[in-house]
């Protein structure tokens, strides 16, 4: 039996009046390929947010890796690398200063840098754009640089927030290759979200769906499918999730925003 | 030390590739040194007041360390809304040295651009008292560069928008600079003005760099030194609490 990596206990997360995730629990195993997927605004990046530290929850328990993600920050820090929803590498530097940064923040041993800076930009083929400034990357050659750069510390979880948002299909295909083969060969966990169901259906080896910041559902696409008695997996998360169009903002959380709420509330 | 090293170094090298921001930063503390150095010179001279231009120089220099070091902050926005702050808070580092190396940087640039605006006033007659006294004006400036890259820091932490940090700077550092003693000597302002500048921090910074300087002095070198240590820790805590808080 495999090993569980990731384990949420009873996760609860709120801003102020509203709840934006609602006491979820859900575990994924060493080498699985999770998927979660959600409306806009159903809790995700919430998520992936405590997961990856950056925000405190406000009750529940999260393991990462064996490590209590509240308690013991920097060792959870340590075992996983994130390709965030928005692009986080700073344009004005090269490609190659961004790597070395990354290599200095997680304590890479200085004579592995270099050589592990030329492997992991060769692999996403930007070695030869290595010293150009980001700035004048494209959309699809900045993701790339942010999986070769969140790969570098050998973490044991990727988490990837809508890795393939605004990206051609070329590049789709290429990322989800790679990343398969990152959990085929090494054994690497990735967990990661979507809006795009065949790409779901395509790669997780499991699947959970959040709405309203409870989980709905979970298990792989087949398990889904007789759950709902459907067909396809799109038609499983419409039957769960509804089919009406979402803003940011869900009725449970009277018309207010999740994002504009963590701003505005008084955590600080 | 090395990830408060490379931090540095990646402000650094952000100031050094941008050409237009050191002109742009000193130009307006030099257009001061004309404008009024010149303009109110022979009114202040007439006054009885001796060189005017001599008077304003350390005033002029913690102007550019105000503007420079508090507009900083900025740069910690810029980080929120581009996106690398996450990358560096998820990192296996403590906010403490991520907030130090990244400060630093800004202090080592606002101190860079103080020391333009400190060489180009020899160019416009400038001259300084004691030579001897010159290695303690560079240890104010150090001081004040980091205070106020702190204070600057520590109210970026604390807003989201671009338009929010704007306005609390003109809200702070206009005041902050005119009712400090940069423009005008404090000996014979109104009993109102005198208050509030003796409770403004930067009058003690102006203070001291004019004895530095000029060796002269409304409060002493003393208080000067004592409240310039006073502000840099109560601004550096500060920056370090606020940073602590920010929620990514």
């Amino acid at each position: 039996m495999s090993k569980t990596i990731i384990e949420a206990k009873d996760v609860v997360k709120r801003f102020g009046k509203i709840t934006a995730v609602d006491g979820i629990s859900f575990k994924v195993k060493k080498g699985e390929i999770f998927a979660f997927l959600g409306p806009n605004g159903a809790g995700k990046s919430t998520t992936i947010s405590m997961l990856t530290t950056m925000l405190r929850p406000t009750s529940g328990k999260l393991m990462l890796n064996g490590h209590d993600v509240t308690k013991d920050q920097n060792s959870a820090r340590k075992s996983f690398g994130i390709v965030f929803q928005d692009p986080a590498v700073e344009e004005e530097l090269t490609a190659y200063e961004n790597m070395r940064i990354h290599a200095v923040l997680y304590a890479v041993p200085k004579p592995e840098q270099s050589d592990s800076i030329e492997k992991l930009l060769k692999l996403v083929d930007l070695w030869e754009r290595r010293d150009s400034l980001v700035r004048t990357y494209s959309g699809g050659m900045r993701r790339r640089l942010e999986i070769a750069r969140g790969l570098m510390h050998h973490p044991k979880i990727l988490f990837l927030d809508e890795p393939t948002l605004g990206l051609d299909t070329q590049t789709r295909n290429l990322l989800w290759d790679y990343v398969r083969k990152l959990s085929e060969n090494e054994g690497m966990t990735i967990f990661f979200t979507t809006h795009y169901l065949d790409e779901a259906e395509a790669v997780a080896g499991k699947i959970a769906i959040i709405d309203h910041g409870k989980i709905v559902a979970s298990g792989t696409t087949a398990q889904l499918a007789k759950k709902t008695g459907t067909k396809s997996l799109e038609d499983a998360y419409l039957q769960l999730t509804g089919s009406t169009v979402r803003d940011e903002a869900s009725k449970g959380n009277n018309g207010l925003n999740v994002r504009s709420a963590n701003r505005n509330s008084r955590l600080r | 030390m090395s990830v408060i090293y490379i931090l540095w170094h990646r402000q650094m090298k952000r100031y050094i590739r941008s050409r237009s921001r050191i002109a742009g930063a000193i130009g307006q503390p030099l257009l001061f040194l004309m404008a009024l150095g010149y303009g109110l010179g022979a009114v202040y001279e007439k006054a009885g007041e001796g060189d005017y231009l001599q008077f304003l120089v350390p005033g002029i220099i913690v102007q550019t360390l105000l503007f420079s070091g508090v507009f900083w902050g900025i740069q910690i926005l810029f980080d929120k809304r581009f996106g690398f702050l996450k990358e560096m808070l998820v990192a296996p580092v403590s906010r403490t040295r991520i907030l130090l190396g990244n400060a630093l940087g800004g202090a080592t640039i606002s101190l860079i651009q103080a020391l333009l605006v400190f060489g180009i006033s020899f160019a416009l007659g400038f001259r300084i008292d004691n030579w001897a006294m010159v290695p303690l004006a560079f240890a104010i400036m150090l001081v004040l560069s980091v205070t106020l890259t702190s204070f600057g820091a520590a109210i970026a932490s604390m807003v989201d928008d671009f338009q929010g940090f704007q306005g609390i700077n003109n809200f702070l550092i206009f005041p902050l600079f005119f009712l400090s003693s940069a423009l005008y000597p404090l000996t014979d302002v109104p009993r109102v003005l005198q208050i509030i500048s003796s409770v403004n921090p930067l009058t003690y910074s102006v203070d001291g760099l004019r004895w530095a300087l000029l060796g002269q002095s409304h409060f002493g070198i003393g208080i000067d030194l004592a409240v310039m240590a006073v502000t840099m820790v109560a601004c550096v805590a500060f920056a370090v609490n606020r940073f602590n808080r920010i929620q990514a």
